[in-house]
């Protein structure tokens, strides 16, 4: 017998066997007739865009993973916070006689640390309401909004410069360095520079982002030159720009002479990233050259012919010197440049609305929270700002869940590092929710190398 | 492919034309020789330099006029730099290299002693020693644990996290039960639960070694700290009041001079410690399980080929490797203070720039970590004196000494070839 169906290319006779039987079955002897010819059957023609939409809805493609990571990490959250709550946990100690207090306090408890979280991160309807009854102005109904794009900005710049280097075959890990360096270097100029407002500010960034580019350079050039590997060189780098940090502070000219603990002088407002929405709302202007930034990362990814020559060296060095690119110039330039991104972000931690001072704290974490918002966002700069967008709500939405239900804000580093793991591990969230396999699945994030 | 190898860029070629790297090595060694000899030289006093032998100014000490010192070490760094330029065989380039480092921080010393404030020109050798084990103590239980991992095959850059979820789960358990013991074996179980996480993403799920290194390191940061302060917080008598391991002093031993207070009136952690640094060299080098967990990590195909299962070994190391750094981290709450939030603080980085400093090999990081543990206390002691040195600088000698390894100035670093590399069978 032939296969009644050629183009399916498939070596395995009997599905298609089977499914010959199952139309003859409902088709009746006619049909049987056309399929003899070499002709593709469909009997219902291409399936309807809804249709689609509803197969791949429960697929593992990027988007249903994604939330279904989150929905993962939250429920293991909501875990830890019963756990960690004594009266709860109580309830649980008779819980065969009387389940419902238990779930009833669990519920309270886990619905209203994660209601805090919303609000602080997207809405708060009670503001809404007060808008309209005159209590509060708009302002406060754009607080959580103002308050996630405060956060938002630097990541995305951090993200963007470790899923650039991540592009060209690189592991960035020195985004933190990069970004203390450059937040030193922007601190600096903003207050020892007597500069007019407009150039004062762009000198500021200017020197935040030629400091993360000198620290992005190291590794580059050690990487290029002796083949020292930039992932040892760069968690290094990170430990001396922080102590390099904490040195500089106390320094004479550069310590606040007021105070006596390790802060330095303020940055001048002249150096200050302008505010968006007036000065009650603490969105600055570094939302838009985070967008900008994306934008000019996917430029320079897709369009340009550095982006052409750091993709091919990311996907194969040896093809790519044999087809003439220069692999070691290219590793120097995309650490450049990813330093560079990194220096720009670690700068708006003093030009924009966080902070105006330098601390031995100063960058927070932005440069490890830049590596998962790389992978989350699958290494794309548009998929950055998203990822980036959601690691900003967590954090905005974390400050009201820690104030309002007390729920300590490092509930959001668990989430934020249970969100990645699911998603670098697409095959265990595909295996938990039984996930049907992607159409076109391109989840694998995986750069695995050694070292 | 997932498991491409990307090969290094340069393969370090260093054996090219004059500039060998026992050249270029010597020639840094005499700059550094040349330089502390005239500089260290010039700021040192005529004070005696004294280095007591004991935990107080007095009792035996050595002396040396500071000036004289600070010359001569530096002219004997200089000697050695300038036997290394001028060519000497190759067997030498080790001890030379010895001599010239350990003579540059005695001149180092005799400047910062001599010129101490007047009073306190004597460095308490025994207090240096010990505080040099106690701070190495964390690094070489992380160092170990990295070993444990990455000769298998797999990236372990969550010692970290494993020495952080070690630490609390050791205090939470301990402070539970009131027994150090039970203590001791839940921080064994809590580092052992971020290895078995990093062993299921990494060998199970062929998840980026270093970054599911990274996220649990968050991931253990966040959980602990959360708990930290859901539960230590707000009852630190019932959850964060840990019993402590006292000193164990071992008879005979403890009266060696220098050695003896220093090293043989400790706590378990630091016994262990070295104790397993003896066993894990030993077994690695010399035991069947040593064989195939090298085996494995340089050449995972071959080793199965002969019957070694690639992937359960792993699995096994990477366990033991969380069980030793959980060890490592009680050397914390079981033994010196309470848990506070993210109190590791770096010490797992460092531990990992000992592995990589120590090449891979288990003496290797011991040396490495003592040695990171020695700047570490020099930088309490200079402060103690009012150096002009800033300690942040010492505390960056770690790192800035693993880069310069890397790059191939001191000596070739070599990871086990299939570090970090899933192994897929078939």
């Amino acid at each position: 017998m032939t296969n009644p169906n050629p183009e399916s290319g498939s070596p395995d006779k009997e599905p298609a066997t089977e499914a010959q039987a199952a139309q003859t079955a409902a088709g009746g002897a006619g049909r049987a007739a056309t399929m003899a010819a070499p002709k593709r059957p469909e009997p219902e023609g291409r399936p309807s865009l809804g249709r689609l939409f509803l197969d791949n809805l429960w697929a593992a493609n990027t988007v249903t993973v994604t939330v279904l990571a989150l929905v993962l990490a939250m429920i293991v959250g909501a875990i830890l916070i019963i756990v960690s709550d004594p009266e709860v946990l109580a309830t649980y100690s008779y819980i065969t006689a009387q389940p419902t207090d238990a779930l009833n306090a669990s519920w309270t408890v886990v619905s209203e640390a994660y209601a805090n979280l919303f609000k602080g991160a997207v809405f708060d309807p009670e503001t809404f309401s007060g808008w309209l009854n005159g209590d509060n102005g708009w302002q406060a109904v754009l607080g959580p909004i103002s308050e996630t794009l405060t956060y938002t900005a630097p990541l995305v710049f951090t993200g963007l410069s470790v899923a650039l280097a991540f592009r060209g075959g690189l592991f960035n890990i020195g985004a933190q360095g990069q970004a203390t360096i450059g937040v030193i270097l922007a601190a600096l100029a903003g207050f020892l520079l007597p500069l007019p407002p407009v150039l004062h500010l762009l000198v500021a960034l200017l020197a935040g982002a030629v400091g993360g580019a000198i620290w992005g350079f190291i590794p580059g050039i050690l990487k290029a030159r002796t083949g020292a590997h930039e992932v040892i060189n760069t968690i290094m780098l990170n430990y001396i720009a922080v102590y390099f940090l904490s040195w500089i502070i106390v320094q004479n000219g550069v310590q606040n002479p007021d105070r006596s603990d390790a802060i330095s002088k303020p940055v001048e407002s002249s150096a200050q990233l302008p505010r968006l929405l007036g000065d009650n709302l603490r969105v600055h202007a570094g939302i838009l050259l985070a967008v900008l930034a994306t934008w000019f990362v996917a430029w320079l990814l897709n369009r340009s012919t550095l982006g052409f020559e750091l993709r091919a060296v990311g996907a194969n060095p040896d093809a790519a010197r044999t087809a003439g690119i220069s692999v070691t110039r290219t590793y120097v330039l995309i650490m450049v440049i990813a330093g560079l991104l990194a220096g720009l972000g670690g700068s708006q931690m003093v030009l924009g609305s966080t902070a105006n001072a330098l601390t031995p704290l100063v960058v927070a974490q932005i440069g490890f929270d830049g590596i998962l918002v790389a992978l989350l966002g699958r290494v794309k700069p548009w998929g950055v700002l998203l990822a980036a967008l959601l690691f900003g709500a967590l954090q905005a939405g974390g400050n009201r869940m820690q104030s309002y239900s007390g729920i300590s804000l490092e509930l959001v580093t668990v989430l934020q590092a249970l969100i990645v793991i699911f998603i670098a591990a697409p095959a265990l969230v595909k295996a938990i929710f039984q996930l049907r396999a992607a159409r076109a699945a391109r989840l694998q994030t995986s750069l695995a190398k050694g070292w | 492919m997932s498991t491409m190898a990307v090969p290094d860029v340069a393969v370090a070629t260093v054996d090219e034309g004059f500039w060998t790297r026992n050249r270029k090595v010597g020639a840094i060694l005499l700059a550094l020789g040349v330089l502390s000899a005239v500089l260290f030289g010039a700021l040192a006093t005529d004070q005696q330099a004294r280095f007591t032998l004991s935990e107080t100014e007095g009792g035996a000490a050595l002396e040396i006029n500071g000036t004289i010192g600070a010359v001569g070490f530096g002219i004997i760094t200089a000697a050695a730099g300038a036997a290394l330029l001028a060519g000497v065989p190759k067997r030498w380039f080790t001890p030379l290299l010895g001599v010239g480092v350990v003579g540059f921080v005695l001149s180092f010393l005799c400047w910062q002693v001599s010129a101490a404030p007047a009073g306190q020109n004597f460095m308490p050798l025994v207090n240096v020693v010990r505080g040099t084990f106690i701070l190495a103590l964390p690094l070489i239980f992380g160092a170990l644990a990295g070993v444990l991992c990455e000769r298998s095959g797999v990236v372990n850059v969550a010692i970290e996290g494993q020495l952080l979820m070690g630490a609390f789960s050791g205090a939470l358990f301990g402070s539970i039960s009131g027994n150090v013991w039970v203590g001791l074996v839940a921080a064994a179980l809590g580092g052992a639960l971020i290895s078995l996480l990093l062993a299921v993403f990494a060998i199970r799920y062929l998840v980026d070694q270093v970054v599911m290194g990274i996220v649990l390191n968050l991931l253990a940061v966040g959980v602990t700290g959360f708990l930290y302060e859901r539960l230590m917080q707000t009852n630190a008598e019932r959850y964060n009041s840990a019993p402590r391991f006292g000193t164990w002093e071992i008879p005979l031993l403890k009266d060696i001079p220098l050695l003896g207070p220093a090293l043989f009136r400790g706590n378990i952690f630091l016994y262990l410690g070295l104790l397993l640094v003896l066993v894990i060299h030993i077994a690695l080098f010399r035991t069947r399980w040593g064989l195939r967990t090298r085996s494995v990590g340089e050449h995972p195909t071959a080793a199965d080929t002969l019957g070694v299962k690639v992937l359960g070994l792993r699995y096994r190391n990477v366990l033991l490797a969380g069980v030793v750094a959980g060890i490592g981290g009680a050397s914390y709450t079981l033994a010196l203070y309470s848990f506070t939030k993210n109190m590791i603080g770096g010490k797992g980085f460092i531990a990992l720039a000992a592995l990589i400093f120590g090449r891979w090999s288990p003496t290797g990081a011991l040396l490495a970590a003592l040695f990171f543990g020695f700047a570490d206390q020099l930088g309490t002691y200079l402060g103690a004196i009012n150096s002009i040195i800033p300690s942040q600088f010492l505390a960056m000698l770690p790192y800035l000494a693993t880069i310069l390894a890397v790059a191939g100035l001191v000596g070739r670093v070599r990871a086990p070839a299939a570090d970090g590399k899933p192994y897929i069978k078939g």
